[in-house]
This record gives C-alpha cells, sequence and structure tokens, in this order.
C-alpha cells in the first residue's frame, strides 16, 4: 500500500517498518473512529440528568472512585484508544472552561458521530457532513443567545443563583441536601467574586473534606481552615484578634546555601558558637514578638528548643503549612508572606477576629480555623461526609455547582434546562435546514436529530419513554411557541421548566454545542489510522 | 472492531445488570462475614496476617476484622469504608452498619429483580431513613441534668457495648473502669488522655483505674526510687551530647591535647545545662530523648529523679497531668511552668517495674492497667475497652440515651412500616423493604444466641405494637424481655451514625450501573 515507484519502476519504502504497523484507511477508518467515539458516549449516556446513574471505578492501586461527573470518569478510565482519548480531553476542556456539562458535551459528540454515521454510508463525503455540522451549530448557537434570559440578582437577591446550583447538584450523588451546598456554593462565590468586574477568582475557594458526620454538618466558613495543629501541644486553642506572622523561614539554625565549613579549634570559638546559636534563636522569637504578632504561621518546621521558646513566649504557632495554604491565608487576613526575620514589620501581619484549633471524632484529628479575617476574600468549604468516597464525590460536586455560580457571574443569561434549550435548538436547525441549498441540508438535519440524544438520553435516565416523551414535549413546544419546555425527571407534573425552576448557564450550553461540533469535525475528517501494532 | 479495543489491557468493564450483581454481590459477602459476630452471643474471628510471623489477632470487633482484609470487590471496600469511618467518628456499631447497609442493599436486591428502577429505591429509602430518625429522636432520654441518672445511663451503656466482647464476663468491673476514666474527663473528648497499658499475667478481673499516672519507665540507676511532693520538669530536649546545630560545623584540630579541650568544654557545657536545670528547683526530670549516663549522674548527684526516653504522648500526657509545660530551653526558671505531683514512686505490676505518679494536679488523665492471660486477650480487651471509652465519651457529649437489644430498630421498623402505608407509588415498597432491612438486626442478634429468631421477632413485633413498649430481646434468657428493667441501654449518636452512613453506602451502591476496572498497576518483580 505504502509503496511507490520511482521513475525507474524500483519500489521505495514511504512508511518505516510497515508491517508493523496496523493501519485503517478511508470509509473503514472513518467508522472504526465513530464506533470507538459512540461507545465513550455510551458509558456516559446513563449518568446523564437528576435521575442518572453513577459509575464504579477501581484505579490500578485498587482504590474506588463513586461519581457520575463526566470528566472524572473519562479521567480515570483509563482509555487506549485514540479516539477515546479525543473525547476525554472534549470532556476534560468543557471542566476546565465552563466546569459542568462534562457527561452533555461527550453524549451530544456521541450522537453527532452515530447521526454522521448514517449520512457516511448514504455516500455523502466527511467533509461536507463537517460543513454542515459547523453550519448547524452556528445556528443553534445563535439560537441559544435568541432565547436566553437575562437573569437579576444582586448580592441581596441571591435566589435565582441558587435555584441554578440546584439544578447542577440535582444529578449528583449529593442531592438529598442540594439546597444547603447551593447555597453554600453561592455564598462561596459571591465571597470572592469581584462584581465590578465580573470576575471570580475560584482559587480563593478551598475546599476541604474531613470525614465523618454528615453532609448536612458540611458549611462555609469565612476564612480558612488548615489541616494542622498547634506546633506545641500546650499553647492555647484559640486566639482572638490574632496578628498573624506568616513566615516562609525555618525556626532553625541558619543554612546558608553556599558551600562552608565552620571549623571548631579551640574551645572559645565551641563557646562563642554556642551562645551564637542560643542568641539566634531568641533573637528570630523576639523578633515575631517585637513586631506584635500573636501567632505565628511557618512553612518549615520548627527546632525543639524554638518550638519551646515560642510557647514559653506565648506565642502561638502553627508549622508545615503548605505553599498554597500559606498564600491563602496571607490573602485573607491581609498578610504578607515574609521570606526573612529581618523583614518582618508590623504592616506585613495579617489580622484575624479569631483562630481557633477543633477537635473531630475519637481519633486526634485537629484543624485549624482562621475566621473573622480582615479581608474575608477567601473561604473555606468544609465537607462531612459518611465515608471518602463520599466527601471526593460532594467536592467534585461543588466544584461544578461552584463553576455554574461562577459562570453566572461573569455571564448572566440562563437557558432552560431539562433538555428544553436542545428541543428549541433542534427545532430552530431543523428549520434553517430547508434554506440551504447542496448536500449540507442533510448534514445539517442529521445535526437537529443530534441535539434530541439529550432530551431523549434524558427520558430514558428517568424511566420515562423516550420517543413519545420527546415528542410530546416538541410539539407542546411548537404549538405553544414555548421554548421552556422540558423533559419533566423529577415528575413534578409539569413541563414546563420555569415552573419547575431549572436553569443553565448559556455559555455553558453554547460551549457544549461548539466543542462536541469541534470534536466531531475532527474526527470525520481523519481518514487514515496507522497505529503500532502490538508487540 | 476498534470498539472491543476502547480499554489498556486488562482493564474490564461491567455494565447494568451484571455491575449491580457484582456490587450486590460483594457488598452481602462482606456483610455475611462479620454477621456472625453480632451481639452479645456473636462470636469472635481468627485473622492470621500474611507477614513474617504470621501474628494472630482474635477480635469480634467489626472495623478490626474489615480492615484486616484484603478485598477487591469495590463495592464492598464501600462498605469497609463505612465501618472505619464508624470506628473513627463513634468507636462502636461498626459491626452493625456494615450489617444494616448488607440487609438493605439484599432487600434491595429483591426489589431490583422485580423491576423497580434504583432511583425509586433511593428514594424510598431516604424517606425511610428519615422518618426512622424522626422515630428515634421522639424516644431519646436525655438525663443530662440529673448527674446521678446520667451516671447510671452511662454505665448501662457500657455494659452494654461491652457485653458483646471479650470482657463481657467482668463487664460490670470494666464498665466501671470506663465510666470512671471518661467521667474524669470532664466533657473533653480527647481519649488521649486516658492512657491504657497492657501487662500480660493476673486475670481480667486484677485490671484497674489508676487516679494517677503511669510510666511504663524505669528509674535511673542510683536515684531517688520515691518522691514526696515532686516538682516535675517535663522536657524535651536533647541530653545526650547537645551538639552545636549550625550547619556545616566541624571540629578541627591538630593536637591531641586540643581534643581533650574541646571534650572538657563539651563536657562543661553539659554540666551547665544539668545545672540550668537543677536550678529550676526540681526533684523529678522527665526528657523525651535520651540521657546520657553523665548527665545521668549529675543528676543522681543533686538528688534529682531523671527519667529518659519517655515517649511522645507520655510526655504530652504527662503535662497534661500534672499540669506543667514542656520545656525545651531552660535559661529561665523562674517563668516555667512546673508540674507537681504528690508522690511519685516505683510499683510492681507482675514483673516489671514501673513509675507511678499520684496526687496529680490535674485530674483529667488517668491509667487503665489491663491484666490478662496472653497478650491476644489483652489486644482485644484493649480494643473494646476502647469502644466503650469512645461511645461513652461521645455519649458525655450527646447524652441522649436509647434502649438496646433490639428496641431502637423495632421502633423504627414500626415508624417505617406506617410510613409505608401512608407512601403512594412504587417508593412503598423500598420503604417496606427498609423496614424489613432493620428488623434483621434483632434477627440476627437472636440467631447468634442460639434462639429462635423468627417467634422472637414475631413476638416483639407483637408487643411493639403497644404504645411506648420497652420490650427487647434478652439473649440472656432467651425471650422477650423488658430494656429499660434489664438496663440495656445504647447512645443516640451511634445508631444515628449507624442509620445515617448505612443508608447513604446503600444508596451509593444502587446508583452504580457501571464498574470499569483498571488493570492492576504491575509490581516490579524484585528477585
Amino acid at each position: 500500500m505504502a509503496l511507490a515507484f520511482d521513475e525507474f519502476g524500483r519500489p521505495f519504502i514511504i512508511l518505516k517498518e510497515q508491517e508493523q504497523k496496523t493501519r485503517l484507511r478511508g470509509l473503514d477508518a472513518q467508522k472504526a473512529n465513530i464506533a470507538s467515539g459512540k461507545a465513550v458516549a455510551r458509558i456516559l449516556r446513563t449518568s446523564l440528568g437528576p435521575k442518572g446513574m453513577d459509575k464504579m471505578l477501581q484505579s490500578p492501586d485498587g482504590d474506588v472512585t463513586i461519581t457520575n461527573d463526566g470528566a472524572t470518569i473519562l479521567e480515570q478510565m483509563d482509555v487506549d484508544n485514540q479516539i477515546a482519548k479525543l473525547m476525554v480531553e472534549l470532556s476534560r476542556s468543557q471542566d476546565y472552561e465552563i466546569g459542568d456539562g462534562t457527561t452533555g458535551v461527550v453524549v451530544m459528540a456521541g450522537a453527532l458521530l452515530e447521526q454522521a454515521e448514517k449520512l457516511l454510508e448514504r455516500g455523502i463525503h466527511p467533509i461536507r457532513i463537517a460543513e454542515g455540522y459547523e453550519l448547524a451549530s452556528r445556528i443553534a448557537f445563535e439560537h441559544l443567545e435568541h432565547i436566553a434570559h437575562k437573569f437579576e440578582f444582586s448580592a441581596t437577591n441571591i435566589e435565582p443563583l441558587i435555584q441554578t446550583c440546584m439544578t447542577t447538584l440535582s444529578s449528583k450523588i449529593v442531592n438529598r441536601c442540594k439546597r444547603s451546598l447551593a447555597e453554600i456554593a453561592v455564598k462561596a462565590v459571591l465571597a470572592v467574586a469581584d462584581l465590578e468586574r465580573k470576575d471570580v477568582n475560584l482559587d480563593l475557594i478551598k475546599v476541604e473534606g474531613k470525614v465523618g458526620g454528615k453532609l448536612e454538618d458540611t458549611e462555609l466558613i469565612y476564612g480558612i481552615v488548615v489541616d494542622k495543629d498547634m506546633s506545641h501541644p500546650q499553647m492555647p486553642k484559640q486566639i482572638e484578634d490574632a496578628k498573624i506572622a506568616i513566615l516562609t523561614c525555618p525556626f532553625e539554625p541558619p543554612k546558608p546555601k553556599t558551600k562552608h565549613k565552620v571549623d571548631i579549634d579551640t574551645v572559645e570559638k565551641f563557646q562563642t558558637l554556642r551562645q551564637q546559636e542560643q542568641k539566634y534563636f531568641d533573637d528570630m522569637v523576639q523578633k515575631c514578638k517585637d513586631v506584635g504578632a500573636t501567632l505565628v504561621i511557618c512553612q518549615w518546621g520548627f527546632d525543639d528548643e524554638a518550638n519551646h521558646l515560642l510557647m514559653h513566649r506565648n506565642l502561638p504557632a502553627v508549622r508545615w503549612v503548605g505553599g498554597v495554604e500559606l498564600e491563602l491565608i496571607a490573602i485573607a487576613t491581609g498578610g504578607r508572606i515574609v521570606p526573612r526575620f529581618q523583614e518582618l514589620t508590623p504592616e506585613k501581619l495579617g489580622r484575624a477576629g479569631l483562630v481557633r484549633e477543633k477537635a473531630f471524632g475519637t481519633t486526634k484529628d485537629r484543624m485549624i480555623y482562621i475566621e473573622h479575617c480582615a479581608n474575608s476574600r477567601a473561604v473555606t468549604i468544609f465537607i462531612r461526609g459518611g465515608n471518602k468516597m463520599m466527601i471526593e464525590e460532594t467536592k467534585r460536586s461543588l466544584h461544578d455547582a461552584l463553576c455554574v455560580a461562577r459562570n453566572l457571574i461573569r455571564n448572566n443569561s440562563i437557558v432552560y434546562g431539562g433538555g428544553s434549550a436542545e428541543i428549541s435548538c433542534s427545532i430552530a436547525v431543523e428549520a434553517a435546514a430547508d434554506k440551504y441549498p447542496g448536500v449540507e441540508q442533510y448534514a445539517i438535519r442529521a445535526f437537529a436529530d443530534a441535539l434530541d440524544a439529550i432530551p431523549m438520553a434524558l427520558a430514558e435516565n428517568s424511566g420515562l419513554q423516550p420517543i413519545e416523551t420527546l415528542s410530546a414535549v416538541k410539539s407542546q413546544q411548537i404549538k405553544e411557541n414555548n421554548c421552556c419546555c422540558g423533559i419533566d425527571c423529577n415528575d413534578i407534573g409539569t413541563n414546563d421548566m420555569r415552573e419547575q425552576n431549572v436553569f443553565e448557564t448559556l455559555i455553558g450550553k453554547q460551549q457544549q454545542i461548539l466543542l462536541a461540533t469541534q470534536v466531531v469535525k475532527m474526527i470525520l475528517k481523519i481518514d487514515d489510522v496507522i497505529s503500532p501494532s502490538d508487540y | 472492531m476498534a470498539v472491543d479495543k476502547l480499554f489498556k489491557d486488562e482493564a474490564t468493564e461491567e455494565k447494568g445488570e451484571r455491575a449491580r450483581m457484582a456490587s450486590f454481590i460483594g457488598a452481602m459477602a462482606i456483610a455475611d462475614l462479620v454477621k456472625t459476630t453480632l451481639g452479645p452471643k456473636g462470636m469472635d474471628k481468627i485473622l492470621q496476617s500474611t507477614g513474617r510471623g504470621h501474628s494472630v489477632t482474635v477480635t469480634n470487633d467489626g472495623a478490626t476484622i474489615l480492615k484486616s482484609l484484603h478485598i477487591d470487590n469495590p463495592a464492598a471496600k464501600v462498605l469497609v469504608d463505612i465501618s472505619k469511618v464508624q470506628d473513627d467518628e463513634v468507636g462502636d456499631g461498626t459491626t452493625s452498619v456494615v450489617v444494616l447497609a448488607g440487609e438493605l442493599l439484599r432487600e434491595a436486591e429483591k426489589l431490583v429483580n422485580a423491576k423497580i428502577h434504583p432511583m425509586t429505591i433511593i428514594s424510598g429509602y431516604r424517606m425511610a431513613a428519615e422518618c426512622s430518625r424522626n422515630a428515634l429522636l421522639e424516644k431519646v432520654v436525655d438525663n443530662k441534668l440529673d448527674a446521678e441518672k446520667f451516671k447510671a445511663d452511662l454505665m448501662k451503656i457500657a455494659m452494654t457495648t461491652l457485653s458483646s466482647k471479650i470482657l463481657s464476663q467482668d463487664k460490670e468491673h470494666f464498665a466501671k473502669l470506663a465510666v470512671d476514666a471518661v467521667m474524669r474527663l470532664k466533657g473533653s473528648t480527647n481519649l488521649e488522655a486516658i492512657q491504657i497499658i497492657k501487662k500480660p499475667g493476673g486475670s481480667l478481673k486484677e485490671s484497674f483505674l489508676d487516679e494517677g499516672f503511669i510510666l511504663d519507665k524505669k528509674i535511673g540507676v542510683g536515684q531517688p526510687k520515691r518522691i514526696e511532693n515532686a516538682k516535675i520538669l517535663v522536657a524535651n530536649t536533647a541530653m545526650d551530647t547537645d551538639k552545636v546545630k549550625i550547619y556545616g560545623a566541624r571540629v578541627r584540630v591538630d593536637s591531641m591535647a586540643k581534643v581533650a579541650e574541646i571534650e572538657v568544654a563539651e563536657k562543661e557545657k553539659m554540666r551547665e545545662k544539668v545545672q540550668k536545670i537543677i536550678n529550676h528547683g526540681i526533684n523529678c526530670f522527665v526528657n523525651r530523648q535520651l540521657i546520657y549516663n553523665f548527665p545521668e549522674e549529675l543528676f543522681a548527684d543533686a538528688g534529682v529523679l531523671a527519667i529518659e526516653h519517655a515517649d511522645f504522648d507520655g510526655i504530652e500526657r504527662l503535662a497534661l497531668v500534672t499540669g506543667g509545660e514542656i520545656a525545651s530551653t531552660f535559661d529561665n526558671p523562674e517563668s516555667v511552668k512546673l508540674g507537681h505531683c504528690k508522690l511519685i514512686e516505683e510499683i510492681m505490676i507482675g514483673e516489671d517495674r514501673l513509675i507511678h505518679f499520684s496526687g496529680v494536679e490535674l485530674g483529667q488523665a488517668c491509667t487503665i492497667v489491663l491484666r490478662g492471660a496472653s497478650p491476644h486477650m489483652l489486644d482485644e480487651a484493649e480494643r473494646s475497652l476502647h469502644d466503650a471509652l469512645c461511645v461513652l465519651s461521645q455519649t458525655v457529649n450527646d447524652s441522649r440515651v436509647l434502649l438496646g437489644g433490639g428496641w431502637p430498630e423495632m421502633v423504627m421498623a414500626k415508624a417505617v412500616d406506617e410510613l409505608a402505608r401512608k407512601t403512594p407509588g412504587k417508593r412503598s415498597h423500598a420503604i417496606e423493604a427498609f423496614s424489613r432491612a432493620l428488623v434483621a438486626i434483632p434477627t440476627t442478634i437472636a440467631d447468634n444466641a442460639g434462639l429462635d429468631s423468627a417467634e422472637l421477632v414475631a413476638q416483639l413485633r407483637a408487643e411493639h405494637h403497644k404504645e411506648g413498649s420497652t420490650a427487647g430481646i434478652d439473649v440472656i434468657s432467651g425471650c422477650v424481655g423488658d430494656m429499660a428493667e434489664l438496663g440495656i441501654s445504647e447512645a443516640f449518636k451511634v445508631k444515628q451514625a449507624v442509620l445515617l452512613s448505612a443508608t447513604e453506602a446503600a444508596e451509593m451502591i444502587l446508583r452504580v450501573d457501571e464498574i470499569i476496572t483498571c488493570a492492576p498497576r504491575r509490581r516490579e518483580d524484585r528477585m
């Protein structure tokens, strides 16, 4: 195959060692690619929606993860197939960009591929399909903007935000207390949001989990929680109006980085060295004390002697605090991270209203709470739950909810959920298809069919008759000219998503359609797969 | 074609019914494994480790059994995990939580086979769990205000917890030990303050609670064996060579004489340090690190009792009891807080000599000395006592109490049954199933005791039909008895945690419809 002949009729090799590589070409390649893309989508399909099921994943080390977050499932699935890897990437980019809808985007891509397969069988060129999809996605994109609602909220009226977060959380295992978690997520985002610039730095929200207790005990702390305890067991467990020195230098004898040796050859030198050492420790503690610090948080360890001196001078301290946490503490308390004792000044101290140590359960788990900070721009969500997997899953769910809240602050347009937006787009695309001359028309129509896949999966997962339900909702949308009709997953009794308060963000939906189309286009354009064969 | 090679080699995927089957079977297997240890007549398990020596553990503590198992089934891991959390959080009920979760899944399997969607089952279970919790909340007794009664409650709880363990022979004795120890904590849940020392020999009955503090160490040679009105300095400092810590320092000399000089200086430094310590006006010095012979001798000369190498926990605890602070520098003796105690003496337990601090300033900490025939026995006794202590300390904080012996399960089952009757739709099947799972616990208790469980549970159910019944299974006499009279109580917090975590775990496993197992990481063969 990959053999060409030069002008003298001698063969030469284009592909090195081609016997050892497997190769798929033309329609076969496209079909194989589509089949594997669909296989991935099929795995995620049952996880979609509020009645979606979870997947249990066992990692190579035997750890168990239970989740229905699309991105997490795909990430941990240990996929080998190249196309499947593309789908994994797709879900990941949705996760990075939007944070929610990671399952939906894969299901969407799977549906597009399925439709493309049918068109390929009818002999339509893949590039034409790709172009048709591109056109259709643009129509859908604009239509979404058209049906989107602006949605008003302010720092005082956060109810709409909570509703949106609840939609996100309702598909997770935590939906038992989605209300309280949604409130926590919204409050957390608002606490760190810059409403002027419409920007949210999610790094300022720390999500910390501890096994034990109930999910209902999950709380939002306006401050930082550090999983550490006081360096000396007898230091006070509670400090009010703390002035915090944040240090990145150890309370240990100096270690110059240049190589050096201190030679001791006389008794005098030995004596002075000893005194210096003592003085050094004393100075360090004195410096902290001099600037008025009442709490020391240090990235490094303490020498035993320094530890006692701190205790002795009534200066509580926390050691081995991680770099990220240190930064958060600095942000929250308005302090500066000080790399050297000499540079410690009163202005560089952080302030917090209350610092306390709290113990959990019967084992000696203690955590330090830093609350009422000068600058409450950093918050912590502290999750409790029955077991480790529950906490991990709650963390992921909360991450989704936080992302949604952030997206709403960035752009306050919403579309209605429950598949209503997809159905509406499908109708619009279908209608637009007829206007296009040429083969693309078929591709555009196929796109409309693919859009139906999401409400269909929703209905299927909720135990409804998928085709019957979908056609009923679709006709209702057209008849009433109401783009808010969707699938009634929770059996509430109305199809109107406005009444059910099920929203999704506009950018989330738009991104889903764009990303899915892009990946599908890419997959369709592949007509030759060369892979090293198994050895 | 390409589809069947979606995953890497050896990764497996199980879907739908098969996945659900796999997780049900795994979870039920685990539940059945620990089932026979439930209740006062539950049996023990022998665990043999695969490590060197094949050490043997005999236990009936659910968490301990499950912790030592090597499990491959992911659903089973979820159950092991909840039992571990139960152990960390409340300390007891580790078996019950697994058995309940297993029963919930067993019932769920039947429902799934009857074509009820897992999500419907979950929502039914949730309603039932909420309803059971409310039923329990209505029935709790809180005796916090009445100190006498509260203590009696604690005593009952301790006896109930211990009755299923190896200590059941002397449960009154140990219950008293545990209650006394926890009462001394005065509401704190810091169980570190209770030290348990195990010494083989003697019988379990000879175990005792010591109000003071016992340190498993020897007194240095030539130092006083008995000190009255001791002033104690608790320290964490190097008493070996006390090297200069400045980095890169080293001794470089050119003659033997200099070496000798430096040696003298070093000794002088140590002598100074010892002098400083003695200047605190102490007569007992406890250090976490080693004390070399030279400083030890100096201490002996000064008539100070020096104890070396006390472990870290020991130091913290000692500081806690004696009210002293842990010191590492000794330059200002006037501001260091010293610990006090009335009497330090060396005591003998069995063959071993221990140091006993009595008449300590803060009465929070105490020591329980366990005696027993063999190390296995002692290990199990320690675990049992630990369970009891955990439960008690949690009860001190949350003083709500329930009756035991299957009573709470019957109360919950009754409430849940009523809820099922009121609920329309398929969920009611799930709610009924929940109540059946609850009844499985008293059934298991009766079965383990070799009683006719079907008969007993039916009788019990009839008893409970009356309002305000206090009936439960009396395993000793083998019939339905009045739990209030028999004095069998359990802590509300434990029951609540069992209920909630078991439901949560069952829910998690039910929601799964696909299991993807990655290929196990290959270990490099180290030949």
